[in-house]
């Protein structure tokens, strides 16, 4: 690990000043190379730093934010329910009116990695996540776009089991690693931002960019900027929602594919559908063509195998997972019935 | 949800006691949390050791380190408590699993610094002061939990946490609840009966 300046920050101003302090001579850059990061968890970050592949050169500690600011509070009310970032993975899986309200949040964090790192892991920072890409992970491989830009891409041709086939691109097919997103995604939430203009909130669909020819800016976060809280606004039927994940192993294990759905049913008839699909997605993935084609109809075979081709008809799959194509589908057509299914 | 935040504290000598630290915690409070704000480390070269205080087992450590050191390294290698182990280093097989602030977390992915002020139990901390061993610890033993025993710290610690957490309920949830601890010799059977044993001998107090 190379060295580092170590600040702590108890609150958003605190953090967003010491990044400025610090990018005084250098323009910083919002990407994996940034020179100046912060740390709650650590759990990607640390972990990238003793591989060399992040190298900040300023890492500033907001875990002071969990105790001395709103970042630290779960509250559910009239207006929907809000995600302080700094509340951990395993807090809010935990959380009564969560799993109550929104098990497909519940069930997405529950799922995701292990109860060590969903104790120490904070939601701002989970949707940060990098990819588990081993061309990313590993720098003896040189090409690497998102982490080496303009270096190529060595999964195209490589082993690409675990890659994504949904919303990738010529210069990368990393696929993004994350669950809590995807129930994000599908849920329609908002992120509050924190910069050093001010703040502002965004729906989290356009926290995350399309690959495109940047893939190491995974974000729309300018330089500094921190993620503060999580808005989900009012969804009554997310009462019938669930994540399945599917993996190669029962437990702590990435997805080859998942499913965030919710159901809004009138009798045996579709009202209303939220799809997200993760393990397959180069990014946090919203089905909106594939839920439209649910609305007003029966649940039933031919329905289903209607939305799920809908939902992969753009998939580009690799040499080593075309299966996830199948797969994906499979798995959005269980978790779809399996919502159907639900008691509540 | 009321966040319980940790009890910043720092004590000036590294051999006092427990309820001597918590007495002491709150008048240095605030302004040790004033000085460390922003740059505990602001020298012109970031590699110079770091002052720092870091509370294990109930007893206060004095230490300058390298910024750069994990939780882990400096348990082991500068206070010398070597019962936490080294496996991975990446935060994939457990072995390095400590209590902070009574959850369990990996302290390979842990900076020494961000540990400050909170309280870090190991694996050394979790037997009576007069040596008998915490009831987890004598399930490990009375249901034969390991073979080799290079796990088995973090297994324990984990173990702790996970009947804490209230999530040791059923086999199941054992299995899907320890699944941050691999142990190469496969002993699972006996770790899943004896987090059950440890579970119900805690619950007795």
């Amino acid at each position: 690990m190379r060295p580092f300046v170590f600040a702590r920050a108890d609150s958003a101003k605190q953090a967003i000043d010491a990044h400025h302090a610090a990018d005084t001579e250098r323009k910083n850059v919002a990407s994996v190379h940034a020179r100046s990061q912060y740390v709650a968890g650590g759990t990607t970050l640390i972990d990238l730093m003793k591989l060399d592949v992040m190298r900040p050169e300023l890492v500033t500690d907001i875990n002071g934010l969990e105790s001395h600011t709103p970042s630290g509070l779960i509250e559910f009310s009239a207006k929907g329910l809000w995600l302080g970032a700094l509340v951990r993975m395993s807090a809010a899986a935990d959380h009564p009116d969560v799993r109550a309200n929104f098990p497909v949040i519940a069930q997405a964090l529950d799922l995701a990695a292990s109860p060590q790192l969903r104790n120490m892991a904070s939601l701002g920072g989970n949707v940060l996540q990098r990819t588990r890409c081993t061309y990313f992970r590993d720098t003896s491989y040189e090409a690497c776009n998102k982490r080496s830009p303009g270096s190529g891409c060595a999964a195209l041709k490589g082993y690409n089991r675990s890659h994504a086939v949904l919303g990738t691109s010529d210069h990368c097919i990393a696929t993004y690693a994350g669950d809590f997103a995807h129930a994000l995604i599908a849920l329609d939430a908002q992120v509050d931002i924190a910069g050093i203009d001010g703040s502002r909130t965004i729906p989290f669909a356009k926290l995350h960019r399309p690959l495109g020819d940047t893939p190491h800016i995974e974000t729309t976060l300018e330089p500094g900027e921190l993620i503060t809280a999580f808005q989900i606004p009012p969804l009554p039927w997310a009462r019938r929602s669930l994540y399945l994940k599917i993996r190669d192993r029962e437990s702590y294990e990435f997805a080859l594919a998942s499913a965030a759905v919710a159901l809004d049913l009138d009798g045996e008839t579709v009202r209303d559908a939220r799809i997200a699909l993760g393990g397959v997605s180069a990014l946090p993935w919203r089905a909106h063509e594939a839920e439209a084609l649910l609305r007003g109809k029966p649940l039933d075979d031919a329905a289903l195998d209607a939305v799920a081709d809908n939902a992969f008809e753009q998939a580009r799959p690799m040499h080593h997972n075309a299966f996830k194509v199948e797969l994906g589908k499979r798995a959005l057509k269980r978790a779809l019935r399996q919502a159907a299914a639900m008691e509540i | 949800m009321t966040p319980t935040g940790p009890s910043r504290g720092y004590s000036r000598r590294s051999f006092l006691t427990t309820s001597m630290a918590t007495t002491m915690t709150f008048t240095l409070l605030d302004q040790a949390r004033a000085d460390a704000t922003l740059a505990p480390n602001h020298q012109a070269d970031a590699r110079a050791p770091t002052p720092m205080h870091l509370r294990v087992n109930g007893r206060a450590y004095r230490l300058a380190l390298d910024i750069r050191t994990t939780l882990l390294d400096a348990l082991r290698e500068h206070i010398g408590l070597t019962g936490s182990k080294k496996g991975c280093d990446h935060g994939q097989c457990g072995a390095c699993t400590v209590l902070l602030d009574g959850k369990r977390i990996l302290s390979c992915l842990t900076l020494a610094a961000m540990a400050e002020g909170r309280d870090i139990t190991t694996i050394e901390g979790l037997a009576a002061p007069d040596g008998s061993l915490h009831p987890m610890q004598q399930a490990f033993i009375d249901h034969d939990a390991f073979q080799c025993g290079y796990c088995t710290p973090g297994q324990i610690m984990s173990a702790v946490g996970c009947v804490q957490e209230e999530h040791a309920g059923s086999d199941a949830e054992i299995r899907e609840y320890m699944s941050g601890n691999l142990c190469r010799c496969a002993a699972y059977p006996n770790i899943v009966d004896a987090v059950k044993a440890g579970k119900a001998k805690m619950e007795r107090g």
